[in-house]
């Protein structure tokens, strides 16, 4: 399948990236591994790819008690990096979960979190630890926390012409990855990004639904079977085309009970 | 009416300046421009490794790259690790262990293994088969595969 | 046989099997290691156009004003085609034979003409000067629909209501029933009656190469060549020049590299067809390659099974009789020219295989439906009938309490009962069940086995060991096809010539996809001529150089083929020993080849090396007696004559654990023990047998091409089709046993189809071996955790 017509141009500037997003049709380009096929397939027909690549977006620094992450930061950087495996280790084990080690050379963290995909790893972790979504646009920067980006199936809170420049993950005390999926690499049937600090759980399910789901209820449980029960308060997972919806809720609480002894003491 | 544009990379050690439609992806580029015809296309979703080549010393999917992204990069494909001797370990433990039938996975998969040993890293028969676990093979089943890998790591 | 020709070795000397027996690497292997193969996509030719498909967005529905202009005046367009345009230079084809009796199908055209019956059907064709311009054109074209009811559910296709090809009457393809008598009596007078409905997911090949095709039609001479990626490309040669109408040696079909067929690509592509047809009537190359997307709703399809079995046994633990009623669907047309009812009717014959049982009666119905096309596939109708028959096996053996080895060892064709007729008819030369049963009992260590699931069981660990006897339908003769008047050949031929300077040719009829074709031939050419490996260079896949054959299918290229080549060479050896005489003025009887040389036959002095006996033969004639005429190249043609298919017999295992809390399954570990006769690669069939064995495990566990309700398919790519990738798939250790077939010099049978066979039936009586104490028990493959999950009662 070949991609439809497109033009293409690259920023070399964040001013010059701003401009070229102005232009109609206008698409970020980054790591690519969301967007091109989508292009091989012809599900999507841009009538310009401006490609962010060259801009500074690909720190990793602590800053004032959070990491920040550039968006720009590959998956294969978040595995091999110690700051990330020291101060986010949540971040790092999710990244290994991407897809494989040829996508995570090229897949971004802020393509990622800007594409939501509800299968993708890094918007639960990002609901899990609070983070905060660092956003660039023309007007200056604009600070999204987690719980209000993700919107929709594939619907963030991304303004048109802006960008996604860096990530602040701030530390969790405990936390907790686990991830099903039928095959390595595999998009997730249903995953649990969780962290906590002292008695505070925060506990984001993947693959059940439109967007990452802060199971609230069960996290604020004191006993697993307590928040077994309460998980059918937070999650109407939809069924995929696969697994129905209460296999999806099934799932979610078999994962729970994965991640509970991880999450409610101290390691 | 395609937007074409101008590209310099090297090939193989090779410089190369072509001009190219902006849709096209690295591994076509590849094929067809350059006529290396090594690199296999198999899904153009990015998930059957059949395109995998190496860019800027990093294994990628070729056609998860726009020709035009490589400007300025250096690719190497089967055909250049061949010929430089990098794959020679691993394509005469393939050969031993019939690692391939008919070929078409052969060279992303050679790819995929190689960037295993060039980590350096002792990894297990579980981790062979998590490294090569984006490369799709349908006639061989893998294990012979996985030992050919496994040679080589023990030297 | 009764040429001149000589034994492997000369009565008196070392038995001498060469090369046969041997793990060589394959020789032509090498060049697909660097990358540095020919598939047909890596072909490059002058004025080379691309080819892309107009296909039907709905599963049935007539076309109407079908409106091409704007994609004429797309940037890089050559031509735009509807089906009428291409039928002119192309006659439709049904696909039905003679002993498929009853069999129906609507004729099919290259292009769809008025309907479209399927989600994918090709309904226009765009020629550009290149693929991506071709899809930019396609992207333009409009039609207006008719949307037509849509057949999709196999019961629904039987009763009947909708009926997709009026004239037919219902959508019934083909149907068969089959009684040997007195079978309701023996389910009458059974102390144990099972009886199981077990369900077969459709699924596909998803060859990593995608369908390729360039044909090159040159007016001048009023020739086509056709660069194919197919694995009969005499068989092809043939369509191409009764449908395009052109004389049949004017057709000239070469395969080069072929990346991955399992079945795929042996058959009739109606875009394939349309593209050499678009070949003719631009007179220029024309290449068309399937992509990922277009594969999934166009690459014949197979396996969709219904199948209610039942089993009569006695308290002794003795079958008595088996009966089945299997529903199959296929797509809207029989797929041409092998049809499409024989996978269904192999099933009706293969069911209860390995065992002694003399009573059974079976119905079988074969239904078209609004889904894609579905045809032979690796190892055709034994996945099911393998995994219906050891399923309902090991059933009965839970309802006696008996072990399900043992069940198995007291209902096994005894290995001594040899000639056998089975109860549908199949004749049985020689198989080895008990042997390969001990063999794998032994291999696997079942009783430690057994231990270990008992303790772990009382962890709550539950693991699971599955059985699957198996017979295997390989080399056969015209009774698969020819019989019914399909011109496929189930004859081959090998030309063997010694070049000048010693080396050997092999051309042979029979293709090479990368299971080791040429490998095989290289070590029997080698062995029965006497040249080292190295001086052997093999051609297949040209109808313009190899004798006339049947190609790849049905686990015959070894048997068959290697037969020709073994033939050829020992005749060869003759003529070559013929011409060292007359050079060494000596008694050919004295002289024998090994190693490139001519030597003593009893001492191993060398004489002359065979470079010498090619440059007298070819340069220097006038040295040898006048009479004498040298003759270095051979041909000879083989097909089995005796039995219409030689049987093999193997036996799978497999060893798994299921997690009851998410209905994962993790493969342990896997056993095949195959008797396929002489085996002249012991690596290169273990790889076949590996390889098959994980496409079992696809359809076992992963593959189904799912459609929603308006025939359309719901998950037509990679990313949601799942194949089985190298994280999940276990070790599988192989063992042999050899009987060889005494219908050839050679003994071999065939085996590559052996691991698909029996894997799926293995990985199932697993699964619910593992399953049992928990009370569940699944039938529907694939095993998805949905599934398991639904059998234990916790969704």
């Amino acid at each position: 399948m070949k991609a439809p017509s497109f033009a293409y141009a690259k920023a070399r500037s964040l001013a010059e990236a701003f401009d070229l997003l102005e232009r109609p049709g206008a698409r970020v380009l980054a790591g690519g591994q969301s967007l091109i096929p989508s292009l091989n397939m012809r599900l999507a027909a841009p009538e310009l790819l401006v490609d962010i690549g060259a801009l500074p977006f690909r720190e990793v620094q602590l800053r004032d008690g959070a990491l920040r992450v550039g968006a720009l930061v590959t998956h294969a950087a978040l595995e091999r990096s110690r700051e990330v495996a020291e101060r986010a280790p949540l971040l790092a084990e999710a990244a290994r979960h991407v897809a494989h080690p040829a996508i995570r050379n090229r897949g971004t963290l802020g393509g990622s979190l800007a594409l939501a995909d509800p299968a993708a790893e890094y918007p639960a972790v990002a609901l899990a630890l609070e983070a905060t979504l660092v956003l660039q646009g023309r007007g200056g920067e604009r600070r999204v926390p987690a719980s209000a980006f993700f919107k929709g199936l594939f619907e963030t809170d991304l303004r048109a012409g802006e960008i996604v420049a860096a990530v602040e993950l701030p530390a969790a005390e405990r936390w907790a990855f686990r991830e099903l999926a039928r095959r390595h690499g595999d998009y997730a049937i249903v995953g649990l990004a969780g962290a906590a600090r002292g008695a505070a759980r925060r506990i984001a399910f993947f693959g059940v639904g439109a967007t990452p789901v802060l199971a609230v209820h069960a996290a604020g449980e004191t006993t697993l079977e307590g928040a077994q029960k309460a998980l059918e308060k937070d999650l109407r997972p939809a069924a995929d085309l696969y697994h129905s919806a209460a296999t999806k809720l099934h799932l979610a609480k078999v994962l729970l009970a994965r991640a509970w002894t991880q999450l409610s003491t101290s390691h | 009416m395609d937007p074409a544009l101008d590209i310099t990379l090297t090939v193989n050690g090779t410089a190369v300046t072509r001009r190219v439609a902006a849709r096209q992806h690295l591994v076509d580029f590849l094929r067809d421009e350059l006529g290396l015809t090594g690199s296999h296309v198999g899904c153009e979703h990015g998930v059957c490794g059949a395109c995998t080549v190496r860019v800027n010393g990093e294994i990628v999917r070729g056609c998860l790259m726009l020709a035009v992204q490589a400007d300025g990069c250096r690719v190497e494909t089967v055909e250049g690790l061949s010929d430089s001797q990098e794959l020679a370990k691993l394509q005469k433990a393939f050969h031993e262990h019939n690692a391939l039938q008919c070929g078409f996975c052969t060279p992303g998969m050679l790819m995929a293994a190689q960037d295993l040993l060039a980590s350096g890293k002792k990894p297990s028969r579980e981790d062979i088969r998590a490294h090569i676990s984006g490369n799709y093979c349908r006639c061989t089943g893998y294990q012979s595969i996985v030992d050919a890998i496994e040679q080589v790591i023990r030297g | 046989m009764g040429k001149a020709e000589l034994p492997l070795h000369a009565p008196g000397t070392q038995l001498d099997r060469g090369y046969i027996g041997q793990s060589v690497p394959r020789p032509n292997a090498q060049r697909l290691l660097q990358g540095r193969g020919a598939f047909i996509d890596d072909l490059r030719f002058p004025r080379l156009a691309h080819v892309a498909f107009f296909r039907s967005p709905y599963a049935h529905a007539r076309i109407k004003n079908l409106q091409l202009e704007a994609a004429r005046k797309s940037p890089g367009v050559i031509g735009v085609f509807d089906g009428r345009a291409v039928a002119e230079y192309c006659t439709p084809w049904i696909a039905v034979l003679a002993h498929l009796k009853g069999i129906r199908s609507p004729a099919q055209h290259a292009i769809a003409l008025e309907r479209a019956c399927w989600q994918g059907e090709a309904c226009a064709a765009v020629v550009a000067e290149s693929r991506s311009q071709a899809e930019d054109a396609v992207a333009l074209i409009e039609a207006e629909w008719q949307e037509l009811p849509v057949v999709v559910d196999m019961e629904a296709a039987l009763e009947g209501k909708t009926v997709i090809h009026p004239d037919l009457g219902d959508n019934i393809c083909f149907k068969r029933e089959f009684d040997t008598g007195g079978v309701d009596e023996a389910f009458a007078r059974a102390d144990v009656v099972v009886e199981e409905t077990f369900h077969f997911g459709r699924h596909t090949g998803v060859c990593l190469e995608g369908r390729a095709i360039l044909a090159d039609y040159n007016a001048g001479e009023h020739s086509l060549t056709v660069y194919q990626a197919t694995q009969a490309p005499h068989m092809m040669q043939d369509v191409f020049s009764r449908h395009l109408g052109i004389p049949e040696a004017n057709v000239r079909v070469i395969t080069k590299d072929v990346g991955g067929s399992f079945g795929i690509k042996v058959h009739v592509y109606p875009d394939e067809m349309a593209t050499a047809a678009l070949s003719v009537m631009l007179r220029r190359p024309v290449k068309f390659v399937a992509d990922r997307l277009e594969s999934f709703v166009s690459d014949i399809h197979a396996r969709e099974h219904r199948c209610k079995v039942r089993l009569a046994a006695s308290k002794g633990g003795e079958i008595l009789a088996f009966e089945l009623d299997d529903l199959t669907a296929i797509g809207p047309y029989s797929v041409y020219p092998r049809t499409s009812g024989i996978e269904g009717n192999q099933v009706v014959n293969l069911t209860g295989g390995p065992y002694r049982h003399q009573k059974y009666r079976a119905k079988m119905h074969v239904v078209f439906t609004n889904k894609n096309v579905t045809c032979q596939y690796r190892a055709v109708g034994h996945p099911i009938a393998v995994a219906l028959t050891e399923g309902i096996v090991d059933i009965a053996a839970r309802k006696l309490g008996m072990d399900p080895a043992e069940f198995r060892r007291r209902n096994l064709i005894a290995d001594d009962a040899y000639p056998y007729t089975f109860p549908t008819g199949l004749k049985f030369e020689k198989l080895s069940h008990h042997k390969t049963l001990d063999l794998l009992l032994r291999t696997m260590n079942y009783p430690a086995l057994r231990a270990e699931q008992e303790n772990l069981r009382k962890r709550n660990i539950y693991r699971g060991i599955g059985l699957a006897a198996m017979i295997e339908v390989t080399n056969p003769s015209p009774a698969f096809y020819g019989v019914g008047g399909a011109r496929i050949s189930a004859q081959d031929g090998a030309t063997l010539r010694l070049e000048p300077t010693g080396m050997l040719t092999v051309m042979c009829s029979v293709t090479e996809q990368g299971q080791g074709t040429e490998a095989v031939f290289a070590q029997i050419a080698a062995s029965a001529v006497g040249v080292s490996l190295d001086k052997v260079r093999v051609i297949t896949g040209d109808t313009g150089v190899t004798p006339y054959g049947g190609g790849t299918w049905a686990s015959r290229g070894a048997g068959i083929g290697g037969e020709a080549v073994l033939q050829a060479g020992r005749a060869l050896r003759a003529n070559i020993l013929d011409i060292a005489a007359a050079i060494l003025k000596a008694d050919k009887a004295e002289l024998d080849v090994r190693g490139n040389q001519i030597i003593h036959r009893l001492t191993s002095e060398e004489k002359i090396p065979l470079s010498e006996v090619g440059r007298v033969a070819y340069f220097r004639p006038d040295t040898l007696p006048q009479q004498f005429q040298s003759e270095l190249t051979v041909t000879r043609h083989y097909t089995p004559r005796e039995y219409p298919f030689t049987f093999t017999n193997g036996i799978q295992a497999s060893w798994l654990e299921v997690d009851p809390d998410t209905g994962f399954v993790r493969l342990l570990r896997h056993w095949c023990v195959e008797d396929a006769g002489t085996v002249i690669n012991p690596m290169l069939v273990d790889e076949q047998i590996r390889g098959g064995v994980v496409q079992g495990i696809g359809a076992a566990l992963y593959e189904e091409c799912l459609y929603g309700p308006e025939g359309q398919i719901l998950n037509g790519n990679m990313a949601d089709y799942l194949v089985p990738m190298a994280g999940e798939m276990p070790d599988i250790v192989c063992a042999h046993v050899e009987t060889p077939t005494r219908q050839s010099q050679l003994g071999a049978k065939g085996v590559g189809e052996a691991g698909t066979a029996g894997a799926p039936g293995a990985i199932m009586n697993a699964i619910n071996d593992a399953l049992a104490p928990l009370g569940a028990r699944v039938t529907a493959m694939p095993f998805t955790p949905e599934k398991i999950l639904k059998a234990l009662g916790k969704v």
